[in-house]
């Protein structure tokens, strides 16, 4: 098992003809994820990678049962584009694309809410680096090779600070159950919290490491649920603990307004409810090996 | 994106928001007499145009009741420089001072609409009781603070505005005043892609209802879609920062003495924190961006070096997608362009990572290798300090 991706997963990609969904597409398809078709308007018909190209997502799941959709579309288009993926019927959207307008987004949130008991739309991102299944399915932009199939759960907001995380862990000989990117923007599809549900509920999923930000209540929200519903031990890391407080640090949402989010008071919040905080990013493979070694003899 | 006062004011008055009457921006004090004309009759407010709040308190903000006074006070703003409590202990020079004609407030409010990302919707927040900061007036009276949200396609409907009007206590007579005001900021805010509109105070002056200041900052990500912010100039960021963004780098600048080079936002946050760890403290944050090749390397490495506080730069790049061996060979050819002047603290990790090692060694240049990033913080902290014993 895994969460949100696994083997049987049929990849559209949204976006797939332009330079960075052709190159990423490529990088999925030769991980061995089961990318079934592509959407490109006005290229519908036409094949790219191999992949048969579809001028909307409706045409592309009907014609190929696609159950999940990457989207490369660029930012001005992106939003439309997870509204498309959403009236085309697809659950499980991963938007890879930076730099969307955030009032588009809260469209697309308001979109998904009232959907809400029709239907479970899992969105993920956008602005993160997608979602892979070690061994299964990629949908994302990560390096492949740095990852392993295992048993830690590995959700985080930030990119290549995920890949330090995942290598760390491979270094130390575990592997991932699933690594999810949820994203750096002020408003994203699916929280910390959320992803902490789905890794408590699968079955092999064992330990999860969360990398978390300055900015925002994404993590004291996940602090809380670790609290209330949690049995696994989660491993948590804030990047920004060195951040001056009203400059954004790349990451839109990364930010620290009006005192809210800085790094003291988010680490207090996951300390409090039982997480283990591990300040130095450098540790945290070697903070995960430990105490699996210890509850093993 | 962050607005000066007065352009803010723009927007809103060609929205219907009642505002001070303008005499106009000035930058020296030989065009006061026609600002204070076009202002009408006195006495009128001179206010510094910087970014920073408290203005009021430092002294950027004063009541002038005739010409002679207006040009002492004038005189005094422009070109001073302002330390308020959000200029974080650096004073910003005022180039330029707004000139309007002063109302006799009766009471102040607190209204601002912002973006809330716990409903993923615009949010308005309000008070009773304006003229303080908001934060203050969270810690003190959490309860006088009341938030309504708005649609972020249809914005505030009347009845909310007018519910919202009551509560605040806004007199019976200027509810419907108050109310087409709130619903046209909030309009404003979601045309315009805002990520703040904040009218502090919001006040109830002898001639109605007014936005006596205006702060807005707008969405980075949307300014493609709004030529006329897109124009205006960027107040906010130091020349430096303003070179990375054109290079497509993202840079800020910070205190400290060793200059970082990383790709990834979290990881370049992730690496200065390590640095703060292994007893140093970063000079800036910067993000390379994804691609890392020696076109970027070299302008990130210039950008890095201008700085004079750089006493050690430390690279810390994971290799993804990106080819170990090529960031290598990227970082090579950008320093035979750039001279560097500090020791440099190399940390490659990921794809063709021992490729990229040999390359870095053969070269015969001159820099410190690592292979974790702890090993990199603590080597670039101890060569940092080298550097200025040396010196």
């Amino acid at each position: 098992m895994s969460i949100i991706l696994n083997k049987d997963s049929r990849l559209v990609v949204q976006g797939l003809t332009g330079s960075a969904g052709s190159f990423h597409a490529q990088q999925c398809l030769d991980y061995g994820s089961k990318i079934v078709a592509g959407v490109t308007p006005g290229r519908g018909g036409s094949q790219h990678l191999g992949v048969p190209v579809f001028n909307t997502v409706t045409d592309a799941r009907a014609k190929t049962g696609a159950d999940a959709s990457l989207i490369f579309v660029p930012a001005p288009g992106a939003a439309d584009a997870v509204l498309e993926a959403i009236d085309a019927g697809i659950d499980t959207i991963i938007c890879i694309t930076e730099g969307i307008p955030v009032l588009d987004m809260a469209r697309v949130k308001k979109t998904i809410v009232s959907l809400r008991g029709r239907r479970a739309i899992r969105l993920i991102g956008p602005n993160c680096p997608g979602v892979i299944t070690p061994e299964e399915c990629k949908a994302g932009i990560m390096p492949a090779y740095i990852h392993k199939k295992g048993a830690i759960g590995v959700v985080s907001r930030s990119g290549t600070l995920t890949y330090e995380a995942v290598w760390q862990l491979t270094q130390e000989g575990l592997g991932q159950s699933t690594v999810v990117g949820i994203g750096g923007d002020p408003i994203i599809g699916t929280t910390h919290a959320e992803i902490l549900e789905l890794f408590e509920k699968d079955p092999q999923t064992e330990a999860v490491i969360m990398i978390g930000e300055i900015g925002g209540r994404g993590e004291e929200d996940a602090a809380r649920f670790f609290k209330e519903r949690m049995t696994k031990p989660v491993f948590a890391f804030i990047a920004g603990q060195s951040a001056p407080p009203g400059r954004r640090m790349g990451h839109a949402g990364a930010i620290i307004e009006g005192g809210s989010g800085a790094y003291a008071a988010k680490a207090a919040a996951l300390r409090d409810a039982g997480m283990t905080v591990v300040e130095n990013l450098s540790k945290i493979g070697a903070a995960v090996a430990k105490s699996r070694k210890t509850v093993s003899a | 994106m962050k607005l000066l006062e007065w352009e803010s004011k723009e927007i809103l008055k060609a929205r219907g928001v009642p505002v001070p009457p303008s005499g106009g921006v000035i930058e020296t004090t030989g065009r006061l007499g026609a600002a204070l004309k076009k202002a009408g009759k006195g006495p009128w407010v001179i206010k510094a145009q910087v970014l920073a709040g408290g203005r009021g308190k430092a002294g950027g903000i004063k009541v002038a009741k005739t010409p002679k006074e207006a040009q002492a006070v004038a005189k005094s703003i422009l070109g001073m420089t302002l330390s308020t409590h959000q200029t974080a202990g650096q004073g910003i020079k005022v180039d330029s001072a707004l000139i309007e004609g002063a109302a006799k407030i009766e009471k102040e409010y607190y209204f601002s609409v912002v973006l809330d990302r716990q409903s993923a919707s615009p949010v308005v927040v309000a008070s009773g009781q304006g003229g303080m900061e908001i934060e203050s007036l969270a810690a003190e009276k959490l309860e006088a603070i009341l938030r309504v949200p708005v649609d972020v396609d249809a914005g505030l409907p009347a009845y909310a505005a007018r519910r919202l009007a009551f509560a605040m206590g806004i007199p019976t007579d200027k509810v419907g005043e108050f109310s087409r005001m709130a619903r046209a900021l909030c309009r404003i805010f979601l045309d315009y892609d805002l990520s703040l509109l904040e009218i502090n105070p919001l006040a109830l002056t002898s001639k109605g209802l007014a936005a006596l200041d205006a702060k807005i900052v707008a969405d980075d990500n949307a300014l493609f879609r709004h030529s006329d912010l897109e124009k205006l100039p960027d107040h906010e960021s130091s020349a430096l920062e303003k070179a990375a963004k054109k290079a497509g780098i993202s840079y800020v600048g910070l205190d400290g003495n060793i200059g970082c080079m990383v790709n990834g936002a979290g990881l370049a946050m992730a690496t200065m924190d390590t640095i703060g760890l292994a007893g140093g403290t970063p000079a800036n944050f910067l993000d390379v961006g994804g691609s890392a090749d020696e076109e970027r390397v070299t302008k990130a490495f210039t950008i890095i070096l201008k700085d004079p506080k750089v006493e050690a730069v430390l690279v810390n790049i994971f290799g993804g997608i990106v080819k170990c061996d090529v960031i290598a060979g990227g970082i090579l050819a950008a320093l035979k362009k750039v001279k560097m002047r500090v020791p440099l603290v190399v940390r490659l990790q990921g794809t063709n990572v021992d490729k990229g090692k040999e390359l870095l060694a053969r070269s015969g240049l001159k820099l410190i290798q690592a292979d974790d990033l702890w090993g990199a913080a603590q080597k670039a902290v101890t060569a940092a300090r080298g550097a200025k014993e040396a010196a």
